[in-house]
């Protein structure tokens, strides 16, 4: 029901240290928009100044076109869920989730069956007359819910809504919250978290904060399959992906490069003639990687340890010159491997190749 | 011998004395009587352990029973006694002659209104200092300033406020801050604001207030239906009309009331309003006590959820009133129970201000009166068991909340 847009967002603490710079962001209708990013990037940050719980420093936010820059956070017509759900410890369940209704001046009735619904909605007919301290993990995260459902807003708001719930109860509740999402699906939603697993299956679009501004916005696919730069490339994905140093020598549609200390790759990233020699960096996920015996391969290297998981086994190479420690993941069980000496490849579709820290594809 | 130096070496003996006896008793215990060496060494240990708490705590418990409760058995026994009659067992007759004493009557009836109004508004004032300091740069330095007067002892604060109140003839400059303010008053239209208008506003909207509250003691009774919370709220209806009524007489009273301008008042002999002023001298000292108490509550508020009640749409009135005094009514409860009972024993102060005269009498002093200046043991004892009963209860409350606070 909403569209927000940030133009030029900016924050600056005491007109010195900078977090954030020049955001630029629209987001439609309906959109589930998942900001992540290392810690300290900024991204609980934006999210609170979205809020309007932070003042923002410079630039313009707009929600349904109208700058909302100086409009007190009751009147922007968001709703925020809390890390620590921030419950009113004093108040129960009911009236937790009818309080901003009642602030808001609400006749009961309408009070009432905003409650009920939300109450309905999230399976919490039975706790409303309990206070939060008897309430489990999960059903206090789902009243923190309930209480933004209730005002019916124009953009939900989570500050990692799960990150103080235990493993398995968070990928129950990613689920409730993906089919609460796909129930109000004219809802705009803005989710902070620092778990790929939440972004990759939660989001809409992706943004990628480092850095002060936003590496990347995209699908979870297009982040994962076509990395704008080097730090969304590793940052999405686990383990991260393998950075190899080379030099250009086949240029066109196919590009060739040909590591140090190692064997050539070729990609399906399309080069120009004058990149012929450019020094690049070759991404490979691990995941990617195939073993082989032919002459056509990557690079060869000594398995230093194997993690044996079941349904994949980790090998963690030796360095090869310079390059970074490679990291490779095959299918199956491969304890055999630790010692030896193999042959990894990957298929030209699967490998990017970073320029100056950009993917060349983009350019 | 100089009386510092004695002090000093008092000082030397008494911690050194403590000190000493944890020690070698501890020692006598480990080393002499249960060893822990030999055949028996773990069971020596284990006994040894279960004997030490009570080692450790026998010289508080050997002071506590010598010094409390031993004076409290024997202050009841006096109370049953004449020593007229070389103490004779003269059962409840020292009771009936201090129950028909006005001044037993009046010192209960200002232990009352001590009792109500100090640790109200020293909580009122300790909260809303603590509200306001924490949000201001200086606010370490103003905390510092309202915590001062806990460091000063009730005698001293009550020569301070003495001189406060102090009176001398007309046309003399007077040194009391009081009695300056007062004759700069003139019958003008700054009295009229001031001595007029400002109280009688102020009782006005007491009134109002106190009937607001006793008509949503009404709808709550309206729509929770009868039971025991009705009585309870029936009763809260009955103070608060008594109270409009009383607020309404005062702020007619502020209005119509004929000053003396111009003329220096001796304050502490204007009976009604010397009660008073003797309060504010405690209120100044445990409004610092509530402020650093509530102001540590305040803090450990979580800000989320003061953040979550501003999304909600809360005033910064709502934010305190509806999420932050509600999770701090615990600490409320405790400094409140707290500075009761240091009004209910409240002795110093109005035996160095008015000594109990012009109607300030309070049960402390007119226990003090019976005991030592009357040497009447028995009507003494008497009264001192009843400040007992009415500590009693709320010492044990308060424990029981502070325990709750803890947990």
């Amino acid at each position: 029901m909403a569209e927000l847009k940030l133009t030029n967002v900016a924050k600056t603490y005491g007109g010195k240290v900078d977090v954030l710079k020049d955001i630029n962001l629209d987001i439609k209708t309906g959109e589930l928009i998942v900001f992540v990013g290392p810690s300290g990037c900024g991204k609980s940050t934006l999210l609170r100044m979205i809020a309007g719980l932070e003042k923002i420093t410079g630039g313009e936010l707009q929600i349904d076109g109208q700058v909302v820059n100086d409009v007190p956070p009751a009147q922007r017509g968001i709703a925020m869920v809390f890390q620590s759900y921030a419950l009113y410890p004093h108040m129960t369940v009911r009236e937790n989730m009818s309080f901003a209704l009642k602030l808001a001046k609400k006749s009961k009735a309408e009070i009432e069956q905003a409650v009920t619904r939300a109450a309905r909605i999230l399976q919490l007919e039975d706790y409303l007359d309990r206070l939060p301290k008897a309430l489990s993990g999960g059903q206090r995260q789902r009243v923190a819910i309930g209480r933004s459902i209730v005002r019916d807003p124009k953009v939900y708001l989570f500050d990692e809504p799960l990150s103080n719930l235990d493993a398995a109860l968070r990928v129950a509740t990613r689920i409730e919250i993906a089919q609460l999402k796909e129930s109000m699906p004219n809802s705009t939603m803005i989710y902070v978290t620092h778990d790929q697993v939440e972004a990759m299956t939660l989001a809409t679009r992706i943004v990628v904060l480092a850095n002060k501004g936003i590496a990347q916005v995209g699908t979870p696919l297009e982040l994962y399959e076509r990395p704008e730069n080097e730090f969304v490339a590793q940052f999405i994905g686990s383990p991260a992906m393998n950075l190899l140093a080379g030099e250009i020598t086949g240029t066109g549609a196919i590009t060739k490069v040909k590591l140090h200390g190692g064997g050539t790759v070729t990609s399906a990233v399309p080069t120009r003639d004058s990149d012929i020699g450019l020094q690049v960096n070759v991404g490979i996920r691990p995941e990617d990687m195939v073993e082989t015996s032919g002459e056509d391969y990557a690079f060869e290297g000594k398995v230093n340890i194997t993690e044996a998981l079941g349904e994949v086994t980790l090998l963690y190479f030796d360095k090869v010159g310079d390059n970074n420690a490679v990291i490779g993941k095959l299918p199956g069980i491969h304890a055999d491997l630790r010692g030896k000496s193999v042959r990894m490849a990957a298929s030209p579709d699967k490998v990017q190749i970073f320029a100056n820290g950009q993917s060349l594809y983009y350019r | 011998m100089n009386p510092a130096l004695q002090g000093l070496v008092t000082i030397i003996i008494g911690v050194g004395g403590c000190l000493a006896y944890f020690y070698f008793s501890n020692q006598l215990l480990d080393k002499v009587l249960l060893p822990a060496k030999g055949p028996n060494a773990g069971r020596n240990t284990n006994r040894a352990n279960l004997i030490r708490p009570w080692l450790f705590l026998f010289p508080a418990v050997f002071a506590l029973g010598l010094y409390l409760a031993y004076p409290v058995v024997a202050t009841l026994w006096y109370s049953l006694t004449d020593r007229n009659q070389g103490g004779a067992f003269v059962g409840l007759a020292n009771y009936r002659q201090m129950m028909a004493e006005p001044k037993f009557w009046e010192a209960l009836r200002n232990n009352m209104l001590w009792l109500i109004i100090v640790p109200a508004a020293s909580t009122a004032f300790g909260l809303l200092a603590a509200q306001l300091t924490d949000r201001i740069k200086w606010g370490a330095i103003a905390k510092s300033l309202i915590f001062m007067p806990m460091a000063i002892s009730f005698v001293g604060a009550s020569v301070i406020f003495k001189l406060i109140y102090d009176t001398r003839p007309a046309g003399q400059n007077q040194i009391g801050a009081l009695n300056a303010v007062w004759l700069q008053f003139d019958g003008g239209i700054g009295s009229f604001l001031i001595l007029r208008l400002l109280p009688g506003a102020l009782m006005i909207s007491a009134a109002a207030l106190a009937l607001y509250l006793a008509w949503q003691a009404v709808q709550a009774i309206r729509e929770k239906g009868m039971g025991a919370a009705a009585v309870l709220r029936a009763v809260l209806i009955a103070v608060m009309l008594y109270i409009a009524y009383a607020t309404l007489g005062l702020a007619y009273g502020a209005f119509t009331n004929v000053h003396p301008y111009g003329v220096p008042q001796t304050w502490l002999t204007i009976p009604g309003w010397n009660s008073f002023l003797l309060m504010v001298v405690l209120i100044w000292i445990q409004t610092g006590f509530a402020m650093v108490i509530l102001s540590a509550a305040l803090r450990g508020i979580p800000e989320e959820t003061i953040e979550a009640a501003i999304v909600d749409g809360a005033n910064p009135f709502q934010v305190f009133f509806k999420i932050k005094m509600p999770q701090i009514s615990g600490t409320i409860v405790v400094v409140w129970t707290t500075i009761t009972l240091v009004v209910l024993k409240v002795f110093d102060i109005v035996f160095a201000m008015t000594n109990g005269q012009w109607e300030t009498q309070v049960l402390a002093n007119y226990m003090f009166d019976k005991l030592f200046r009357a040497s009447d043991w028995g009507v003494g004892s008497a009264s001192a068991m009843v400040i007992m009963l009415l500590v009693s209860p709320i010492l044990i409350w308060n424990v029981y909340n502070a325990r709750k606070e803890m947990r």
